[in-house]
């Protein structure tokens, strides 16, 4: 079981958040023309890295705080947490 | 009276305190501090049990953790326990257990055929005898398994016992009470760091109960005592007895499983039977220590032959000989102590040993004791059936690969030292790349990738005055990292005799003529001709090869036969150990009943159960319940012998009719707060929402982001900037986190706050042509006219002293109202509903009238909105800007989604009007088609409407958009029905929705 530091709460164990995905995907900007392609790739397409990974977590059953975790994904070493609007 | 081998005097045991317990029905006697193993050796019981493949006859291995034989099922305080190591079950009075794998019984076994049919179990045979026919395989191979295999049954009842949970941290773990998990303990918690040490055992010590030496002044076990004494008095120790830890998981977060009453006839009434503690631990100490490895011979599975290091542990914790002409095969020194303590207690034992003639400490002493000891000898053959009756021993040559003329010994037991494996499990799975040590022949952890450090016997380190000196310098090191202190311990003399090489040598060559079994893995029957086979057949990596021949892959995952096995895969393939590799170690290390990981999450503690502020009126009046997500929900009202179909037809029709009402506290609120909430719901909803009045409300549609439908619900303007949301009761936690989501990674520039509000309100709907009367009459001072209080208006009123939120909304599409009041305050309200509605005929309705209502008006719920339709499909286009940007909308014009047949929710009624269609029915052009029938679509949601008072179903069909009119057919293969249908508009009753603006 991960041991995550949440920026907001400290280190808290993984069974109180839950996972959300690569955090290097940026949403469109709204009312802005999206190619096919360029919005396919921001619904479906995800990289599976093996290796260092900057994936969103959610602290669900503590402050609610999205946030940033980098870790390896095959090791499960986690080098940094961030918050939401932190970039690495 | 069966031949007693209990020595007089000697032992851990409390003489004092006999024990009377039945082994296969039989009584026996033992003592406190027996395990069930020496006390039915004591009793000269050596047959327990049958082996896996062959149905050989078993014995005892082992004294401990690694035992492969001797596995029992018990009946334990009226529980079934299988697979229970009896060497590690401890004796209380009135123990009952039996043996497994054998049928009719342990003395005849019907499955021993399989011994002489031996040839038609070779490596592989699962995959290869029982692949044809494949006909057979239901009927007769795989019943024929059951019935003969595995270790004991399961019992079926509900399990009665407790289990439970904790969570602990600490700065240093430590797993094993030997000497080096002592020394390294003491010296951190001297240090200040707070320290658990971990046992597996009853007793502590280790090694030191058994080994001829002095610490200081004091005896192994004088010391160990002293330690454990010293570590129990510090506050900041926790010392634990019967703990395994048995997995190294991530982020060091070790679990242990404790065995806290296994070893009483009973648990008492607070007391868990096993407590599972998950702990995440700074440093982790691993003092596992070492197991015994086996030598290879003929019939090396014959009771009576026995690890060494056990048969001197029956010997000195249990004052129990294992056999009263005992031979010594070893490749090593450890032998010799067996060989010794036999002595001492007026036994002689014949060593054999495959080194030339050495002359080390101990060996001198045995000679000087005139122990019969032949060098250069091995054990060819054990012979005797059920226990070893005599030996077959032969001198080998100097290379090894022969050997000379057989002599036959007489001998009850043959204990076998074949050198020591250390039990790196855990530094393995903390993912330790291990390496191979050539001076011991084994491997010991390298690089550590977690907190771990391995110490002693379990590091390949094998004399106690190393063990100690590192064990106590690590203990500080670690400690000194974390609590900055640095408590320097002396390290006390030590006494211990220098032991000579061991000799690499491991496996007896089969004599001219012979075939013998010779077995590596005792638990799984795997001998070595399984592996040469598995060889020739072409199987290279070391991890097919214990799949195909399931070497090491039973319940004690080849503690004592995973090197051997190595071996003899890298003799064969010619190349060295470490090239062939060793198969991964997964946890657990042991056994770990089901019953300890489940915990206390049985039954209804699985998952919270909620339950609404009017839960128990509606228990009161009957109510049926059903789960609904984590709530509790009324599923209908019974009224005398009323099934489920009679109640929700009354309670819906009565809806229709007069006036329902039904609590709907469950569904998921958010309050949504701040200047920039309308622009975050026009992103959020599929409509628009920037011009919402304050005191409306307003259906919306919420998509994922692929164009999915995620949600729907109504939102309320309360003020201004303040928004009160409802979702479905499923989704709310998930739409929580989805608003969350946008708000702090998407759009953090808007000002918007939201919380969930479900728990602090209770809802109740009432719903019917009459539910105005009965609003009014709640309210008297309000108007709640239609022009007052009109269709998707919102208000708030004092229902009687209580603050009340009253909003016009309908799911079931009648005229309704949904009445939110604080959760404290719900059951007044409905008291009050119910005491008020009575002249109006109301009645409480349950989620299945609530379903027949919504179906039959066609309002999509979770059986449309399933994750895989988009608005179009259920008819809520309309409710789709095309003037504004939102979540999910750029893949609404996906080619797939404007396809012009694109599937669309529709009605179904069956041409019967009587049969009703099953849900997930398909619906079919033609019944008869030939298979796989093309399928249109699937029906979503069935019911009898009370309003035409014939069945009625909701389907998602293939170009349903045109199909209305259309006769075609629900096929449903599971309920084995074919129903000729016709498609109608999914807006069933009241198409026009005059009812809810009346
Ligand atoms: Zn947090």
């Amino acid at each position: 079981m991960l041991h995550i530091k949440c920026p907001y709460c400290g280190l808290r164990s993984q069974n109180e958040f839950s996972y959300g995905g690569d955090a290097t995907v940026k949403r469109p900007e709204l009312n802005k023309e999206v190619s096919d392609q360029d919005w396919d790739n921001f619904v479906y397409l995800r990289k599976s890295p093996k290796g260092k990974h900057l994936e969103l977590w959610q602290h669900i059953s503590g402050c609610r705080q999205w946030i940033k975790v980098e870790r390896d994904t095959l090791t499960h070493e986690i080098f940094k947490t961030l918050k939401a609007t932190e970039e690495v | 009276m069966p031949e007693n081998f209990r020595l007089d005097k000697g032992g851990l045991i409390n003489r004092d305190k006999k024990i009377s317990f039945k082994f296969n029905g039989k009584k026996y006697f033992g003592y406190e501090g027996d395990t069930l193993a020496s006390a039915l050796i004591a009793n000269g019981v050596h047959l327990v049990g049958r082996s896996f493949k062959y149905h050989r006859p078993r014995g005892f291995f082992g004294a401990g953790v690694d035992e492969p034989y001797a596995i029992v099922q018990m009946t334990r305080n009226n529980e079934i326990d299988p697979n229970v190591r009896a060497t590690e079950q401890e004796l209380f009075e009135g123990l009952e257990a039996k043996s497994v794998n054998c049928w009719p019984n342990v003395d005849f076994d019907i499955g021993a055929i399989n011994n002489f049919l031996g040839k038609f179990f070779p490596a592989g045979f699962y995959y290869k005898t029982f692949m044809w026919p494949k006909s057979f395989w239901y009927k007769v191979y795989e019943p024929i398994i059951r019935k003969a295999a595995g270790f004991g049954a399961a019992s079926i009842k509900h399990d009665k016992e407790k289990y439970e949970h904790k969570y602990e941290y600490c700065d240093l773990l430590i797993t094993g009470s030997g000497p080096s998990g002592l020394a390294s303990a003491y010296a951190a918690a001297q240090n200040g760091a707070k320290v658990i040490l971990a046992e597996d055992k009853p007793r502590f010590g280790g090694s030191l109960l058994t080994s001829e030496v002095t610490i200081g002044n004091k005896s192994g076990k004088e010391w160990s005592e002293e330690m454990i004494f010293n570590l129990k008095s510090m506050p900041n120790v926790i010392v634990k007895n019967r703990s395994q830890v048995f997995g190294y998981y991530d982020h060091n977060m070790l679990v242990m499983s404790e065995r806290v009453s296994d070893h009483l006839p009973t648990t008492d009434k607070y007391i868990p039977k096993q407590r599972l503690w998950y702990i995440r631990a700074k440093e982790v100490v691993i003092s596992s220590g070492s197991i015994e490895r086996p030598l290879v011979f003929g019939n090396n599975d014959t009771p009576g032959v026995m690890l060494s290091s056990a048969a001197k542990e029956y010997l000195k914790v249990y004052g129990v000989l294992v056999g009263k002409k005992p031979i010594i095969f070893t490749n090593n020194d450890s032998g010799y102590e067996t060989a010794l303590e036999f002595k001492k207690n007026k036994i002689e034992p014949i060593v054999l040993d495959t080194r030339k003639d050495t002359n080390s400490e101990i060996i001198k002493e045995a000679k000087e004791l005139n122990i019969n000891i032949k060098f250069s000898y091995v054990v060819v053959a054990a012979k005797g059936y059920k226990k070893v009756k005599s030996a077959d021993i032969a001198r080998i040559s100097d290379d090894k690969k022969s050997i000379e003329k057989i002599e036959n010994i007489k001998c009850d037991c043959i204990c076998v030292s074949g050198f020591w494996t250390p039990t790196i499990h855990l530094a393995s799975q903390s993912g330790n790349k291990t390496k191979f040590n050539e001076e011991i022949d084994a491997f010991i952890p390298s690089q550590s990738k977690q907190n771990e450090t391995t110490l002693g016997s379990a590091n390949g380190v094998f004399t106690l005055e190393e063990t100690l000196k590192t064990s106590f310098s690590k203990g500080e090191e670690l400690s000194k990292k974390i609590t900055n202190k640095d408590n320097k311990i002396t390290v006390p003399t030590v006494v211990e005799k220098k032991s000579s090489n061991h000799d690499k040598f491991w496996c007896v060559p089969l004599p001219e003529g012979k075939n013998y079994k010779r077995f590596l893995d005792f638990q799984n029957d795997v001998s070595v001709s399984d592996i040469h086979l598995a060889l020739r057949e072409g199987y290279r990596s070391i991890e097919h090869v214990k799949r195909y021949t399931t070497l090491g892959m039973a319940t004690d995952q080849g503690k004592t036969s995973n090197l051997n096995g190595l071996q003899l895969v890298s003799d064969v393939e010619n190349k060295l150990v470490p090239q062939v590799g060793h198969t991964t170690f997964r946890p657990p290390y042991t056994p770990v009943s089901i019953g300890a990981i489940v915990g206390r999450e049985i039954g209804k503690h699985s998952k919270p159960t909620r339950k609404s502020p009017m839960h128990y009126w509606h228990e009161k009046n009957n109510a049926v319940f059903v789960d609904a997500g984590v709530w509790l929900r009324p599923r209908y009202y019974k009224q005398g012998n009323e099934n489920l179909f009679e109640a929700s037809k009354r309670e819906a029709k009565n809806v229709r009719q007069n006036v329902g009402v039904c609590d709907v506290t469950t569904l998921g609120k958010i309050d949504i707060k701040g200047p920039d909430s309308a622009e975050f719901l026009n992103r959020v909803y599929t409509n628009a929402w920037l011009k919402l009045p304050i005191g409306k409300a307003r259906y919306g549609v919420m998509l994922r982001e692929d164009g999915i439908v995620m949600d729907d619900g109504t939102t309320t303007r309360i003020s201004e900037n303040h928004y009160h949301m409802t979702t479905t009761t499923a989704q709310a936690a998930n739409v929580l986190s989805h608003l969350e989501y946008y708000l702090q990674l998407v759009w953090p520039e808007l000002n918007v706050n939201v919380v969930s509000s479900t728990e602090q309100w209770a809802g109740a709907a009432i719903a019917g042509p009459k539910s105005r009367n009965v609003l009014q009459k709640l309210f008297p001072d309000l108007d709640v006219s239609n022009q007052g209080l009109p269709f998707m208006g919102y208000m708030e009123g004092n229902l009687f002293g209580v603050n009340a939120k009253i909003f016009r909304i309908s799911f079931s599409g009648e005229l309704a109202y949904e009445v939110n009041v604080e959760s404290d305050n719900g059951n007044f309200m409905w008291e009050k509903i119910m005491e008020i509605g009575k002249e109006f005929n109301i009645q409480p309705y349950g989620t299945e009238a609530l379903s027949t209502l919504r179906i039959e008006m066609g309002h999509v719920a979770g059986s449309e909105l399933d994750g895989r339709t988009i608005p179009y499909d259920n008819s809520l286009e309309g409710l789709v800007s095309k003037k504004k940007d939102f979540i999910g909308k750029r893949s609404l014009s996906k080619k797939a989604y404007i396809e012009p047949d694109r599937q669309k929710v529709v009605g179904v009624v069956p041409l019967d009007k009587k049969t009703s269609i099953p849900e997930g029915s398909y619906i079919v052009k033609d019944a008869n088609a030939k298979l796989p029938n093309p399928k249109l679509g699937h029906v979503s949601a069935s019911c009898w409407s009370v309003e035409y008072d014939n069945p009625f179903s909701l389907a998602i069909i293939k170009n349903g958009k045109n199909m209305i009119g259309q006769k075609l057919f629900a096929l449903s293969p599971l309920k084995n029905k074919t129903i000729p249908v016709e498609i109608v508009s999914s807006h069933y009753v009241d198409p026009k929705g005059e009812r809810v603006r009346s």
